[in-house]
């Protein structure tokens, strides 16, 4: 009661400062505030696009009146099913493989082995290169008269074929690119997940009397399965967003045997002039994609063991 | 009959720049059959790297390993019929607490009607039974530690190693966990090897303590004779809390120099001793062996000392007292006034003595020395 009056602070000057008023909010409004700039640029870099999308996938070609034609014309396009095919076996193929390459280099690394920095960054380094660099490389490789790998098929004495030329070659051409490419990249999630593990689990195993393989098939595997949940669902999109090889090295052929998804839909909205259309079949790659994604979620979830 | 063995092991690790540490000299001793013995030192005395070389998880670089008198150097772990402990329990988190347990048996091709005999037969010693179907991150601490003490004793191994099993407990969970390992070690005669940074765990569990430090072996003994008669003046600045206060003197004839000008007579004091006693000498008093005030027996030992700080610690008073420049520790109750000037006494059975030169503990004489003399 005999207190001396609180001195009241002056106002300061910088009460409209906006961090300062954000510091009003309560917990998840600041949150937002935080989260705003991202939420922009998805608005308007994913958001905006897809219903753009939506819209245009129900325009006629001439661009007059709703149709739903573009969507019944998927069913009986042939470029599009050939296409369509064509990314299925590559995505089943190049996804497990990759994943499974990654696996065995990751456990292979981590070990310590003499050079192994200069091994890991070796096989991440076509993770890191630019598409279309390592897609010029790679013709070098597969050039049927000059290129390494005939010149050296050709120096055994064994048949050269002409990689990118043969329409039942060139899909398995291009798959091992992408495998190449992607094992080292996910090599570096394993890397990860493995780094995560306890190192006294594997002593824990080795008292017991358990072999490395059978440690690694029932104590790091089950351990690493979400990271493999992540690097399935990044490595599916991957393979079904594949362009930039089809686009440098073959343009889809020949006879459309590496024709893939994206690049069909590039062709059919610049090339044919038909945006509608390309619309329609990127949507439908999109639909599938999600489809897929929450297949692997649902699928891998329960028998996931997170940490 | 799991009886351990370690003979003059020592092992060195090469460090990032191709420089050798050695982290075991010369490392000796022997755990008898149902013995609890438990290492003792500070992090990085090599404590847990000699676990490991009797574990097989790390090989000595010379030295005997004999485990129930056979050589096991180049026996691999798992046929060494030992179980082991981890400090961070290293259970397996994606299995249930029933497969962590009989991950080994499984390992080792037990039936599954034996598998599960075992399972519960270890599930009620350790009081587990109920969380059988749990995974490890749904269970406290002290019962992921009941959960690795399980899966070490599964397998029927009569021989376990521990290192530094109780760190990650708190206080009250490591007091009962202490008396909960101990139990089960004589119950189920056990021979344990423990492996811990905490003296209060060796002192109440463990029947012999090895002390560590630096690579070497200080002492061997029992808990009481640890805390009785340490080997060295390292042993005496460790064990204890607080520990043994340690000052330097200097001999001379009858009596005691304590840093320049403070001269101590000490007759009495030498005469227990021999006559080659060191020049340069560690004198070791403990805090609760030190009393304020001029002692009642007429032989006792007694220096002068000033009053430098004190601590209230509860039931007692930690005084610090200041002798020609170098300082002493007197535990008394908590209600004693401690006097700024004081004679401190302590009775001469509880004054150690170690050579300077070496620190190791010089013995009194066994018999007067004028028999000796003779």
């Amino acid at each position: 009661m005999t207190d001396a009056p609180a001195v009241v602070p002056p106002r300061s000057r910088w009460a409209w400062n906006p961090f300062r008023l954000a510091r009003r909010l309560p917990d998840a409004g600041f949150a937002y505030f935080l989260l705003l700039p991202a939420f922009i640029f998805l608005a308007l870099f994913t958001v905006k696009p897809l219903i753009g999308s939506l819209i245009s996938s129900t325009q006629k070609r001439n661009g007059d009146g709703f149709t739903l034609g573009n969507y019944e014309r998927l069913a009986t396009d042939e470029v599009f099913l050939r296409a369509l095919g064509n990314n299925l076996l590559f995505s089943l193929i190049t996804v497990p493989v990759s994943l499974g390459l990654a696996m065995l280099l990751a456990v292979l690394l981590h070990q310590n082995v003499r050079g192994r920095g200069f091994l890991r960054a070796g096989v991440f380094a076509p993770a890191i290169l630019p598409m279309v660099a390592v897609a010029v490389i790679w013709m070098y490789f597969y050039q049927p008269n000059i290129g390494v790998i005939n010149s050296i098929l050709g120096a055994i004495g064994l048949p050269t074929p002409d990689w990118l030329g043969d329409p039942s070659l060139v899909l398995p051409s291009l798959m091992v690119m992408m495998i190449w490419k992607e094992a080292g990249f996910f090599m570096l999630f394993y890397l990860a997940g493995l780094q995560g593990i306890d190192p006294e689990l594997e002593e824990a195993s080795r008292l017991e009397g358990t072999g490395k393989f059978r440690h690694f098939w029932k104590v790091s595997f089950p351990l690493l399965m979400p990271t493999t949940l992540f690097a399935a669902i990044v490595a599916l999109s991957d393979s079904i967003k594949m362009v930039d090889f089809v686009f440098v090295m073959t343009q889809g052929g020949p006879d459309n045997a590496s024709n893939l998804l994206l690049f069909y839909i590039y062709k059919v909205a610049f090339a044919q002039h038909w945006p509608q259309f390309a619309a329609a079949i990127s949507l439908v790659v999109v639909a599938v994609l999600v489809a897929l994604a929450l297949i692997q979620i649902k699928l891998m979830d329960r028998k996931i063991h997170y940490r | 009959m799991p009886e351990v063995l370690l003979r003059s092991l020592s092992k060195s690790f090469t460090g990032t720049r191709g420089d050798r540490h050695t982290v075991l000299h010369d490392v000796g001793f022997t755990v008898a059959d149902g013995e609890f013995a438990a290492i003792l030192g500070p992090s990085g005395c090599g404590k847990s790297t000699t676990l490991r070389i009797v574990a097989g998880l790390d090989r000595a670089d010379s030295g005997e390993l004999l485990i129930g008198g056979r050589d096991v150097s180049n026996v691999p772990s798992a046929e060494r019929g030992l179980g082991m402990v981890f400090q961070n329990y290293a259970l397996f988190p994606h299995l249930s607490v029933a497969e962590n347990i009989t991950f080994g048996l499984k390992v080792r091709r037990v039936g599954k009607a034996e598998r599960n005999e075992r399972l519960l037969e270890a599930a009620r010693q350790l009081q587990l039974e109920p969380y059988l179907n749990r995974k490890p991150g749904q269970l406290s601490g002290g019962q992921r530690q009941r959960v690795a003490l399980g899966r070490a004793l599964v397998g029927g191994s009569r021989l376990i190693l521990m290192d530094e099993p109780l760190s990650n407990l708190d206080a009250r969970l490591r007091a009962d966990m202490r008396t909960e390992i101990r139990e089960l070690q004589q119950r189920l005669g056990l021979t344990v090897l423990y492996v811990t940074h905490d003296q209060v765990e060796a002192m109440t569990m463990a029947d012999k303590v090895i002390v560590m430090r630096e690579g070497f072996v200080d002492q061997i003994s029992a808990p009481e004779n640890l805390y009785a008669q340490p080997a060295n003046a390292h042993v005496a600045r460790f064990i204890g809390a607080p520990p043994m206060s340690v000052i330097e003197v200097r001999r001379d004839r009858d009596a005691l120099l304590i840093g320049e000008d403070v001269r101590i007579p000490a007759d009495a004091l030498l005469s227990r001793y021999g006559h080659d006693l060191p020049e340069n000498l560690l004198l070791g008093i403990r805090p609760e062996d030190l009393v304020p005030g001029t002692a009642a027996s007429a032989d006792a030992f007694t220096l002068p000392g000033a009053l430098e700080r004190q601590e209230l610690l509860g039931a007692d008073r930690l005084a610090t007292y200041g002798v020609g420049g170098q300082r002493l520790r007197v535990r008394v109750r908590a209600a004693h006034a401690v006097p700024a000037q004081s004679v401190l006494s302590a009775s001469l059975e509880h004054v150690h003595l170690f050579a300077a030169e070496d620190s190791v503990r010089i013995p009194e004489a066994t018999r007067p020395i004028l028999a000796q003399a003779s």
